[in-house]
């Protein structure tokens, strides 16, 4: 059987690869060729070398944006992943009606970006309005909003990843150190925690990734104000693209710059949280 | 066994093919409107028409306007329509694809700039002989790059009876001093009389190009007017003083806290007017079906004084933001088709009919109609008494990103309204111009 599926291969993966081929790697390639360019339209560009990037780098704003995003990487990494295993501990848990607590908290992550920006900016604003002020008036008003944003949204699809480890560590494993006397705290750290590295290596993978890749939460919650001061990355190289005449490939320069950026900082994190691994 | 193969083989095929096919459709379908064309014109229908539209409020006359004339023509006419403030990105993506729109529109010079390769040359075109006056054309050096196709005024469109109840009329309004005073009045009188000065002057996006836009441009008119230039690298500001003064009065005498602009929308706007919430809402013509609402014979529409000497003689701003302009890279008969088409919009009596009554707009051709919307009309008797209209200068500011950085410092300035607060605005205008005038390239 095994033999089979690996000699139809080709044919299986066929669909899927096409559709690569055409929905990723083409665009991909376009994409790093107009960096290099000057454009308009996409199928028209003019050679300019490596003037682009020299903007790219030179725009304060976007080492702004930079920093900015780093932060709220950082910070989304942390709350994110605590709270979400935190649940999913609470949630494996003999307690009655888990399975309704886990769908309720999987249920935002069901809802798309730019509704829950939008959604959110209308609860933080009718807030805020009661202290007279807004949440464009601010940049650390829109970063604790974003927080609070992505946390809802995402703690739950975490969760869900948690509650899979959580249920796939072997019960003779835990019964084994309670009864070498290792107390709650100590079979968290040196059970739990080891046996779960593989679902804490894939969850901050994805909420790392997602925190620099942020878009449509961002766009639609602060869209950037005051004064692109909570303008994350992705936001920033959409502007540049649209804001100006002639800007589009700066804007694309970003884009490669901020796909070297992700991919080194994706790889980093994989490769450290691997390390730790046990085998099972 | 072999059957199941077979099977996984034609399975996988089928979807590979299915995918392509279903991305390939998408040139196919552009044609289909001429599928209702009357045999007979066929033949002769060469070139097609494909119009990006950029005002979605009159989306659905295109549309039959487009079906009215592949019926007359036999001609292919294909409308589609940007969202709102989608224009640009929507253009962008249309023009890279092989069925690239014939015809789009830009907003002026500074648009220009990004499409000039794009636009075919229109001199000698029928539709350039239509034009009542040779200042609706846009230049590119010698070439008319494109032609405006609408004329649209905007100023501070009134609610006369609410004004009557407040104890005054529209002329007891002549300059900055007079509206100040009429305003302040009215704030002063606000709970006896229930509603407002103005309306919410929304900073929201769908909002805020009323002030980082069109009330900025006051102070920029002044300027190139005392200077005798309609473009330049590098804005003075000499009149920002001014542009503050108004920026106050419409934020402290508004239906809202100024802290909470930043949330407010068009839609609060125009909601704060036809409830009758407010008796002014700086706005334009293209807004008359949705502010008539409080009765046609109650709209007027005021100049915009800022406090400059001798502004009871200024008018209301009137100008243009949209220019047709035919893609050069289309093929010659996709050009002929669309000249032809326009050509056909301002002077046929089914296209004139079509946009001077049911879109409402005021064309600057010969066939012109007189118009319906009273806010034109109003708009139009400063004009016949003898006022200077204030020209649409905010196409020439510098870029969006320029626009966005005023909105913002005015935003701040809203709900801090400090001196300090105010230089932002000004570093924003004043540098901010000179900035992105020469990082556009």
């Amino acid at each position: 059987m095994e033999k089979a599926i690996k000699r139809y291969m080709p044919i299986f993966v066929l669909p899927t690869f096409c559709a690569f081929i055409l929905g990723f790697i083409i665009p991909f390639l376009m994409g790093i060729w107009l960096s290099f360019c000057k454009f308009t339209t996409v199928t028209d560009a003019k050679f300019v070398g490596i003037s682009n990037y020299i903007d790219a780098l030179n725009d304060t704003v976007f080492r702004h944006s930079f920093w900015y995003t780093v932060l709220f990487a950082i910070i989304s990494l942390l709350v994110i992943n605590v709270l979400a295993f935190a649940l999913a501990m609470a949630l494996t848990q003999k307690l009655r009606g888990t399975n309704i607590f886990r769908t309720i908290f999987f249920m935002p992550n069901l809802i798309g970006g730019i509704v829950l920006g939008y959604i959110w900016q209308l609860i933080f604003n009718g807030i805020l309005e009661k202290y007279q002020t807004a949440l464009g008036l601010n940049e650390w008003y829109g970063f604790w909003g974003l927080i609070i944003l992505v946390s809802w949204q995402q703690i739950g699809y975490m969760m869900i990843i948690y509650i899979a480890g959580l249920q796939s560590i072997p019960g003779d494993v835990m019964e084994a150190a309670q009864i070498d006397g290792a107390n709650r705290w100590q079979r968290l750290w040196k059970v739990t925690i080891p046996m779960m590295m593989p679902s804490i290596t894939i969850c901050m993978f994805l909420s790392v990734t997602n925190g620099f890749k942020l878009f449509d939460q961002n766009l639609s919650l602060t869209a950037g104000e005051p004064s692109k001061m909570s303008e994350m990355m992705a936001l920033n190289i959409f502007n540049t693209f649209y804001g100006r005449t002639g800007w589009e490939g700066v804007g694309q320069a970003k884009a490669v710059l901020f796909f070297i950026l992700v991919v080194l900082i994706g790889v980093l994190q994989l490769r450290s949280t691997r390390s730790k691994e046990v085998q099972q | 066994m072999k059957m199941r193969k077979i099977v996984s083989v034609l399975l996988a095929t089928a979807v590979t093919v299915g995918m392509l096919a279903g991305c390939g459709s998408g040139n196919g379908s552009s044609d289909s409107s001429s599928a209702n064309t009357p045999s007979g014109t066929q033949a002769q229908a060469k070139g097609k028409v494909y119009y990006l539209n950029f005002k979605p409020e009159a989306d659905e006359y295109w549309q039959k306007l487009a079906k009215d004339y592949t019926n007359e023509t036999g001609v292919s006419v294909t409308v589609l329509t940007a969202a709102a403030g989608e224009y640009e990105k929507t253009l962008k993506s249309e023009m890279a694809k092989s069925n690239a729109p014939t015809l789009f529109q830009v907003n002026g010079p500074v648009g220009l700039a990004g499409w000039k390769d794009y636009c075919y040359d229109l001199k000698g075109s029928d539709i350039v002989g239509n034009l009542t006056d040779d200042s609706f054309t846009l230049m590119d050096g010698d070439k008319i790059a494109g032609i405006a196709y609408v004329i649209e005024n905007y100023g501070i469109i009134y609610n006369k009876d609410l004004l009557k109840k407040a104890g005054y009329s529209a002329d007891d309004i002549t300059d900055f001093d007079s509206l100040k005073k009429v305003v302040e009045d009215i704030t002063r009188k606000k709970d006896q009389l229930g509603f407002s000065a103005f309306t919410s002057a929304g900073m929201d996006g769908s909002s805020d190009w009323r002030f980082k836009t069109h009330l900025a441009n006051l102070p920029i008119y002044y300027e190139y007017k005392e200077q005798g230039i309609n473009n330049t690298d590098a804005i003075k500001g000499t009149y920002l003083d001014n542009y503050r003064q108004i920026w106050d009065l419409y934020i402290n005498n508004a239906t809202c806290e100024p802290t909470a602009l930043s949330t407010k929308t068009a839609d609060d706007a125009t909601a704060d007017f036809v409830t009758e919430e407010a008796v002014f809402y700086q706005n334009g013509t293209w807004e008359f079906n949705n502010v008539a609402d409080i009765g046609e014979e109650n709209l007027g529409i005021l100049p915009i004084y800022i406090g400059m000497d001798g502004e009871e003689n200024q008018g209301v701003c009137t100008g243009t933001e949209n220019y047709w302009c035919v893609n050069s890279k289309a093929s010659e008969d996709d050009i002929k088709a669309t000249l032809d088409f326009m050509n056909w919009c301002v002077t046929s009596d089914t296209g004139v009919e079509s946009m001077c009554k049911d879109m409402g707009f005021v064309i600057p051709f010969k066939a012109n109609l007189e118009s319906e919307n009273v806010l034109v009309n109003e708009a139009n008797k400063y004009m016949e008494n003898g006022k200077t209209p204030v020209s649409w200068n905010f196409s020439t500011m510098p870029s969006e990103e320029w626009k966005n950085g005023v909105g913002s410092a005015l935003t701040s300035y809203a709900a801090d309204q400090t001196d300090e607060n105010w230089q932002k605005v000004v570093t924003a205008f004043i540098d901010g111009w000179a900035a992105e005038a020469a990082a556009s390239k």
